[in-house]
């Protein structure tokens, strides 16, 4: 589907912020916004969720501690009980301060890379991918607005950046794709 | 009486712009290393093979040819491998306890700080590795399904919690050194002219693109992963203190370990930070973003953990004395005025009295004498280690038993090599990756900048900010 593609560009990110608010108050529907850094207040501006990679965090963290668990309980009660100075060897819970370091060890592991890995497939950023900002300086000093003609039906190409021409924008750009 | 809290000094000197930022990260990365860059990389590269090859030797040879003997049957290795994931403590403690408290300072640092703590526990773990003395058969620490009728490795045992526990430590603190890289190799990416470096650094960079929701996450995962850290951090060296606490030796058994050794490990990896950064930031010209300030900040980390470490260690003696054990009491005795007393005094020396010279603020803010004071601090630590380690040993329950230990030229070899091989990862890193963290420093230049906090507010003024001041003056 063709769609065309009006990127706005400033040197600033709270001009950006201001400029994001001028366009949504119009009515515009903001894409995107490309910054070198995050842009603290952008996001209730062009309505970007939360993300709920917490949440996944939590039941990572808790896989974690359950297999920690399962898998000592299984390991040193269960299959081969051992006798260390006389220590109880037959239940778990009467065992289980010794159990305490590694089910903490475990469920940060499991939390953390799960999440690491989470975070790299919502991203869509694996090793070896494209770059996908519109411009090189997007990453160094300049801070990216993106408008898709096919999200903002009630204006004309031309509307759009007059609207950003109100703003203070430093390059403004169109792209057909 | 109307008193009003001073303005914080300024983190970043200078009228800086956000280009301003990227260019002094990326230049030491994009030109031609300095000759002292080579030569510093050659001599790490010579003690780090040397170091290899007394591993080789001693993997080829055995354990026997370390200076053990039946009393001491640990002294240098495990000294060694305490040492440094001491000294690994660090970097995740800035970046991870620094960032839920909202220290700005800690940005400064972090990167380096980081990559300094995932070296030394590389070293760390190479220690417990060798000392397996059959390094081939390192996996057995894993409990893996076997031919031995399944025995599985012993969970109850405070050596097998440490694999657990500086296995996560290196993991945990590598992703979320390396999702902190992420943004900055893509500027370099950005940046980069040549099709090598670029090639490289976007298959390093993972394609990142710094869209609004990327950088929402980024931010999330950053605070999720540091408060997932900040309890790993303090679990690993308590868990550390374990090998020796939940032992039945005189000097050893005593329940003040776990904090003892976190605060030890604290003490000791800033000192290691502060070695690194005010050589680091004079040879690659980055004195606007680590200055004064942050020598001083740190070397008050140090004071306030060389305080804990100092009242640890009366509280051993005294304890010691009003158990009313004799045994532990002589352990003590004889770790002060024994054959090993230059090791405890120097470690007293080191740790107790150097960093009580931070309370002059004069000394604290003084380049020179912080950088001797974090050797002074690394070397009392290394004591440290050495004193309860040995001293704790060589004199057992029965005299005629009693041994002193003397290394062999392969345990200072491999201690050696070590600290070469630390270097040469960390020359490494220091020209290939971005030293401070460009991203978050750019998200701090406008609260914590010198130009925007004196009201000085002159080159960083954007742009579209003159043309309007323009239009409004033409008018």
């Amino acid at each position: 589907m063709a769609d065309k593609l009006i990127y706005a560009m400033y040197d600033d990110d709270d001009v950006l912020k201001e400029s994001a608010k001028h366009l949504v108050s119009k009515g515009v529907k903001v894409h995107e916004v490309f910054s070198p850094f995050p842009i603290h207040g952008i996001d209730p501006i062009i309505g970007v969720e939360h993300t709920r990679l917490g949440i996944f965090a939590f039941i990572y963290g808790l896989i974690g501690l359950t297999l920690a668990t399962v898998g000592m309980r299984y390991f040193m009660v269960v299959d081969w009980p051992m006798n260390i100075g006389g220590k109880p060897n037959f239940s778990y819970l009467e065992n289980m301060l010794a159990f305490i370091p590694i089910s903490f060890e475990f469920t940060v592991l499991c939390a953390a890379h799960g999440m690491a890995i989470t975070y790299f497939i919502a991203n869509r950023t694996l090793p070896g991918m494209k770059a996908q900002n519109p411009d090189v300086r997007t990453t160094d000093d300049r801070f990216v607005i993106e408008l898709r003609a096919s999200q903002n039906s009630n204006y004309s190409a031309k509307e759009l950046e007059a609207f950003i021409k109100e703003t203070s924008f430093v390059e403004i750009e169109q792209k057909e794709i | 009486m109307h008193k009003e809290s001073a303005i914080r000094e300024p983190l970043i000197l200078g009228h800086k712009t956000f280009n301003d930022v990227t260019q002094d990260v990326c230049k030491p990365i994009e030109d031609k290393a300095p000759r002292t860059w080579y030569i510093l990389f050659g001599i790490a590269l010579i003690i780090g093979i040397y170091g290899i090859g007394c591993i080789l030797y001693l993997l080829g040879t055995g354990v026997g040819v370390w200076g053990l003997n039946k009393t001491i049957g640990w002294a240098w290795d495990i000294t060694n491998f305490v040492w440094w994931v001491g000294i690994g403590h660090a970097g995740t403690l800035i970046s991870a306890v620094l960032l839920l408290f909202r220290q700005k300072w800690r940005m400064a640092i972090n990167r380096s700080a980081e990559a300094m703590t995932i070296f030394a526990v590389f070293m760390a773990g190479l220690f417990p590795l060798i000392h397996m003395g059959r390094l081939w058969v390192g996996y057995w620490v894993m409990p893996i399904p076997n031919q031995f009728g399944s025995l599985w490795v012993n969970f109850n045992s405070p050596l097998l919690w440490d694999v657990f526990a500086i296995s996560t430590y290196l993991s945990v603190s590598l992703v979320f050194w390396y999702i902190g890289l992420i943004p900055d190799f893509a500027t370099i990416r950005d940046r980069s002219k040549k099709p090598i470096s670029k090639k490289m650094y976007s298959i390093l960079s993972f394609g990142w693109s710094g869209r609004a929701k990327h950088w929402n996450r980024f931010e999330l995962i950053s605070l999720v992963l540091a408060g997932l850290a900040t309890p790993l951090v303090f679990s690993v060296h308590s868990i550390v203190s374990f090998d020796f606490a939940t032992s039945v030796i005189p000097g050893w058994h005593t329940t003040i370990f776990p904090p003892y050794f976190v605060a030890g490990a604290v003490f000791s990896g800033f000192a290691m930070v502060q070695t690194l950064m005010l050589i680091m930031r004079k040879a690659m010209k980055l004195e606007a973003y680590i200055h004064t300030k942050h020598v001083e900040y740190m070397n008050i980390v140090i004071m306030v953990t060389g305080s804990i470490v100092g009242t640890a260690y009366i509280t051993e003696l005294f304890v010691s004395w009003y158990s009313g054990v004799e045994y532990e009491a002589y352990a003590f005795i004889n770790r002060a005025t024994g054959p090993y007393w230059w090791a405890y005094w120097s470690m007293m020396t080191c740790n107790v009295i150097s960093p009580q010279l931070m309370w002059f603020r004069r000394l604290r803010r003084s380049l020179l004498f912080t950088f001797i004071i974090s050797i002074v601090v690394n070397i009392g630590m290394w004591f440290e280690r050495y004193v309860i380690i040995v001293t704790s040993l060589h004199r057992d329950y029965l005299p005629s038993s009693w041994s002193m230990h003397y290394p062999s030229h392969i345990d200072i070899g491999v201690y050696i090599g070590t600290i070469g091989l630390f270097f040469v990862f960390f020359l490494l890193f220091a020209r290939y990756f971005p030293v401070l963290p460009i991203a978050e420093i750019k998200s701090i230049l406008k609260s914590s900048g010198e130009s925007y906090k004196n009201g000085t507010n002159i080159k960083i003024k954007s742009k579209s900010e003159l043309k309007k001041a323009k239009k409004s003056n033409s008018k």
